[in-house]
């Protein structure tokens, strides 16, 4: 378990990006409740609608890239 | 404190200006708010600008004595204010504190911004700088990103429906296309709205403001001089500006803002009416939920009710509370800087009865709530008709 793991409390889908990050879009933003306490925005990884979160979703910290935190959409 | 009354209003129209620069939409709209209160350059004593990105926009730092002195004042304080699409109604409040404590007499609140000169993509990347860069901004938190987060977790909480949203958009829309200085004058249908390009789910271009460059300027003196100047100011009986939390995520609920609740208020408190008492209002449409949570946050309706609210007509022209009927954000535009100005010019029209095929039967007592951020800043004013 990492203290990034935790729960969607909001999410969106990203269609049109600011400048720096046009290459990514479309890419899926949520805000989560950490099971450390507190919340965090980070960027839930995957392309296709399945690896989607949605509110109330559990997400796995997967890795920091520039001081994000990228996490997944937990499958249990 | 003396009661302060707005003698003169300005406004350029809204919309793309590829030929013009900043200065020239500031400077005509100080011009036609200078000549409405018929009050010469000379006469003003302070000059509060609210400009959200100007050095970012079109690379000009400095704002207020270079617009100030185009416009003609001479040697007087000169400010830029700066509190994201707040800026102008923060520039406003400072006004209006000024001539209310009796440091000044005439002043003049002005905002502006020019934005069409670069591209959407560059213009979202500014734009989010009005959000924690460090945090959100740094994840791709783009400012409808913001928004639809909040749409969703409103949706989620209250069964708030993307419906609902379009209906905001298209009664914006029907409201705009009736306003000679709007940026987009153009009827749209509920199918086209739900139909819109994805901006940031549930969010489409429709629950999206414009893009625009504008200006939007107020003459302001003591009530009890107005009449020297006009017989058609109107009454500021309250201005409040609060603060809360940049941050989206360090906020407990995001399906409200408390900066919008404390303003309106202490507005309420300071106006001595209620919100039952408010005949039509500009509310800060950036996002379609943006209106939809002001209204909640205002009194005009209960929690959770806003979107019914909206798709039932009680906020258009003829409903119980008619809502942006100068085309809010969405159809007037959104200058940025130039909003929050830009709306106290909207209501103070209604309150003379100059509002053409959008004014309102009654027209006695209007608010404004102007937005900034994803609600770190917000400020609440309520007029009356003189």
């Amino acid at each position: 378990m990492d203290s990034r793991d935790g729960v969607v409390y909001t999410e969106t889908v990203v269609h049109a990006p600011p400048e720096q990050y046009a290459a990514d879009a479309p890419y899926q933003l949520a805000i989560i409740d950490l099971d450390s306490g507190g919340r965090l925005t980070v960027r839930i990884l995957g392309k296709t609608l399945a690896e989607r979160a949605q509110i109330g979703d559990r997400v796995t910290f997967i890795e920091e890239r520039n001081g994000v935190a990228y996490c997944q959409r937990s499958l249990t | 404190m003396r009661p302060v009354a707005v003698i003169g209003i300005g406004k350029t129209p809204f919309g793309a200006f590829p030929g013009r620069d900043l200065r020239s939409l500031a400077v005509e709209a100080v011009g036609n708010a200078l000549l409405d209160a018929n009050v010469a350059a000379r006469a003003v004593e302070a000059f509060y600008l609210g400009n959200f990105a100007g050095p970012s926009f079109v690379g000009q730092n400095h704002l207020a004595p270079y617009v100030g002195t185009a416009a003609g004042f001479e040697g007087i304080p000169c400010t830029r204010f700066e509190d994201a699409c707040a800026s102008s109604g923060s520039a406003f409040f400072h006004a209006w504190q000024a001539v209310a404590a009796g440091v000044y007499d005439v002043v003049v609140a002005a905002g502006v911004e020019k934005m069409t000169s670069q591209t959407t993509p560059r213009v979202t990347e500014i734009l989010a700088g009005a959000g924690d860069m460090a945090g959100e901004g740094r994840a791709g938190a783009t400012f409808p990103a913001l928004f639809a987060m909040i749409a969703r977790r409103h949706m989620h909480q209250f069964g708030t429906t993307r419906e609902q949203l379009a209906a905001v958009a298209v009664k914006n829309h029907a409201n705009g296309a009736k306003n000679p200085l709007a940026h987009m004058r153009k009827v749209i249908t509920l199918e086209q709205a739900l139909a819109g390009k994805p901006i940031a789910d549930p969010l489409t271009v429709y629950d999206c403001s414009l893009i625009s460059d504008g200006a939007a300027a107020v003459v302001i003196a003591p009530l009890d001089q107005a009449r020297r100047y006009t017989s058609q100011f109107a009454k500021v009986l309250a201005v409040a500006q609060t603060s809360d939390y940049v941050a989206l995520d360090n906020k407990s609920d995001i399906t409200f803002f408390p900066a919008v609740q404390s303003a309106g208020l202490k507005a309420y408190a300071m106006a001595g009416v209620s919100p039952k008492d408010i005949e039509f209002a500009e509310l800060h449409d950036c996002f379609t939920i943006a209106e939809i949570i002001a209204s909640e946050d205002l009194g005009f309706v209960e929690k959770g009710n806003g979107g019914p609210f909206a798709a039932a007509g009680c906020s258009a022209i003829g409903g119980r509370i008619p809502i942006n009927t100068s085309g809010g954000l969405k159809s007037k535009g959104h200058p940025v800087g130039a909003t929050g100005v830009g709306q106290v010019c909207d209501v103070v029209m209604q309150l003379r009865g100059d509002a053409g095929e959008r004014q309102v039967a009654r027209h006695r007592l209007g608010l404004t709530e102007n937005l900034g951020g994803s609600g770190a800043t917000c400020v609440v004013s309520i007029l009356e008709a003189a």
